[in-house]
């Protein structure tokens, strides 16, 4: 039993390059507190993307484990670890990875397709977070009839609309223009008040300063972390 | 939104891309519909030519002796004990149970006749029945139109030195030669052929028959159940199916059929192996949206329904599409390739079974893209992202 949301252990994640084992994660331990706004820095290719896809059950660790509320997650089968992230998961992926068939109401409501609420439940839950994110006029148009900063939001709101207690975003802001990445920031921060424990990727320096705690990582290991975080 | 949802608007959206999907089961369906139209009007078509090659079944009274005779070669033996029908009978042939497969019914009366200082085989028919049956019959002269006119067989002719238009006593009875058949190294070449009632006068036989020649063919039941009905009606006689000329029928109609189903399942096949080769091309595409559904907790099973149900979807429209076209396909080419035959019309039931066999074929074919796609690492799929 623990006492934190999210439990790093001995975290190694090896891939093969070439038939030689390139460490991606490198014997990391840390943890996350419940209400936290946690940005994970670092260049290119430092690991942190992995870090993301690990903790969010998508990415068996070569050693290690990764603990979210109890719940030892590469202890649980596959479909488990689908349950668990339909839970307790909402992911905000890099370049919005909205369904191009699908409107921006349908988008949103894709998560709740796999639960067995009612289907006006389901349709007044995504409006409400669609008119959160101020999109509730285009609620009926296609992703490519909206703008990089439009189609951000709907990510947003998709990752929202089943009310987990954990956003996993990877580089929300990569693709967007500097005063729309800071609405979207703003946006997040709003989220991470509410209750929302916030763990966000990024390679935008920019972006660290508006997270409550920031780890900065270099060549899959943490290369320094703030004032509040602390190492086990 | 349910998974469903998302199947149908992925068709409803992408409708370009699902039709080049269901492209290989509509052209499979509609070459195995067009096929099977084809070959189903080649059968009529030779069933009735094969009719038009004689009797089937021969009905003759039950009797204790063998046949002495082989090829026309007889080598004595005596029937001590010969029973006739009565003509006034034969119509109950037509109230069997598949009368309706019966064609024509051909009585005859047999017996020797004298005529000058030879002896010959007269034989009585019913002209008009006759001449059905035996449509590969060809004369010097004209068919006897009239009860006093015979007809002569090649060797009757030569042997008694009688030609079209001569006159001829047999029995105490005149009559004409009106025609003389070419040999047809049958029976009737021996004989001397005349009206049945005049026949009987001649032989002493009123009112009798010696043998029927029945032409038929029952598609979809045995020929034995026809003579076992016939037997039933008349239980004197000895009813016999010849087989040869059956099995003749039954082989070339199975023959076409052979062709078609082989030339149907190699379609199929090739059917097959498109729709999975372009539904694993879907998949691959749609590794992006998979991972994303993945991540966002859909299980494995909830993948492998969207794919199968768009399969489902896309099997039914393909199946319909090829049955229409295979129908419009046959319409046209039908009368090209088979002479005098045109589109028998739709066969629902074989409709029908192409669809159904079209659903089930592109969830078959979907089945491993739709494992591939349910059991792909959300984690790879979103690298690729």
């Amino acid at each position: 039993m623990t006492d934190h949301l999210i439990e790093i252990n001995s975290l190694n994640k090896m891939y093969d390059s070439g038939g030689t084992g390139v460490a991606a994660i490198d014997h990391m331990d840390f943890y996350i507190d419940d209400g936290e706004f946690v940005s994970v820095t670092g260049p290119s290719g430092s690991g942190k993307s992995t870090l993301l896809s690990v903790m969010g059950g998508m990415n068996r660790p070569t050693r290690g484990q990764v603990q979210v509320d109890s719940l030892d997650l590469y202890a649980l089968t596959p479909e488990q670890r689908a349950d668990f992230r339909s839970e307790y998961l909402g992911f905000i992926f890099q370049s919005f990875q909205l369904i191009p068939y699908l409107t921006l109401l349908e988008n949103v409501t894709v998560p709740m397709a796999i639960t067995g609420r009612k289907k006006k439940e389901k349709r007044d839950m995504a409006m409400a977070v669609i008119d959160r994110v101020g999109l509730a006029d285009k609620a009926l148009r296609l992703p490519d009839q909206l703008s990089g900063g439009e189609q951000e939001r709907v990510a947003i709101a998709r990752a929202i609309v089943n009310r987990p207690p954990i956003i996993l975003a990877d580089e929300p802001t990569g693709n967007l223009d500097s005063r729309t990445a800071l609405e979207i920031m703003a946006l997040l921060q709003e989220l991470n008040r509410e209750g929302h424990t916030v763990i966000m990727v990024t390679h935008n320096r920019e972006m660290e300063r508006h997270a409550t705690r920031s780890v900065r990582v270099r060549d899959g290991r943490i290369e320094t972390l703030d004032t509040d975080w602390c190492t086990k | 939104m349910k998974l469903y949802n998302i199947s149908f608007k992925n068709i409803r959206r992408r409708k370009a891309k699902m039709l080049f999907l269901a492209l290989g089961l509509i052209i499979g369906i509609s070459t195995i519909v067009t096929l099977l139209a084809i070959t189903e009007t080649m059968t009529v078509e030779i069933e009735e030519r094969l009719d038009q090659f004689g009797a089937n079944i021969v009905m003759v009274p039950r009797t204790e002796a063998l046949s002495l005779n082989y090829g026309g070669i007889d080598v004595g033996g005596v029937n001590y004990e010969v029973r006739e029908f009565d003509q006034a009978d034969i119509p109950k042939i037509r109230t069997i149970k598949n009368a309706k497969n019966l064609g024509v019914v051909a009585p005859k009366v047999l017996g020797a006749a004298d005529i000058g200082a030879k002896q010959v085989l007269l034989m009585g028919v019913i002209f008009d029945q006759e001449l059905a049956l035996k449509t590969w019959w060809q004369k010097h002269g004209a068919f006897p139109e009239t009860a006093d006119q015979v007809l002569l067989g090649s060797t009757a002719a030569s042997v008694l030195g009688l030609a079209p238009g001569d006159p001829m006593e047999t029995g105490g009875r005149a009559f004409q030669v009106s025609g003389v058949l070419m040999p047809t190294g049958g029976a009737e070449d021996h004989a001397v052929i005349a009206d049945i009632t005049a026949a009987q006068a001649v032989l002493g036989k009123p009112g009798k028959v010696s043998l029927v020649e029945i032409a038929a063919f029952c598609r979809g039941c045995p020929i034995t159940e026809l003579t076992l009905q016939i037997a039933e009606k008349f239980p004197d006689a000895r009813v016999t199916a010849m087989k040869q000329a059956v099995m003749s029928k039954m082989q070339s109609i199975e023959l076409f059929k052979s062709f078609s189903l082989g030339v149907s399942v190699l379609v199929v096949g090739v059917g097959a192996l498109l729709v999975m080769v372009t539904m694993m091309g879907s998949v691959n595409e749609r590794t992006r949206e998979i991972g994303i559904f993945r991540a966002i907790g859909f299980r494995q099973t909830h993948v492998m329904q969207i794919i199968l149900l768009e399969a489902l979807v896309l099997g039914i429209f393909g199946g319909m599409a090829g049955v229409a076209l295979g129908n419009i396909a046959a319409w046209g080419i039908t009368p090209l390739v088979v002479d005098a035959g045109g589109f028998a019309g739709v066969n629902f039931r074989t409709g029908g079974i192409c669809l159904l066999m079209a659903a089930a074929l592109s969830l078959l074919a979907s089945l491993y893209p739709a494992v591939k796609a349910g059991r792909m690492d959300p984690s790879d799929a979103l690298r690729a992202l």
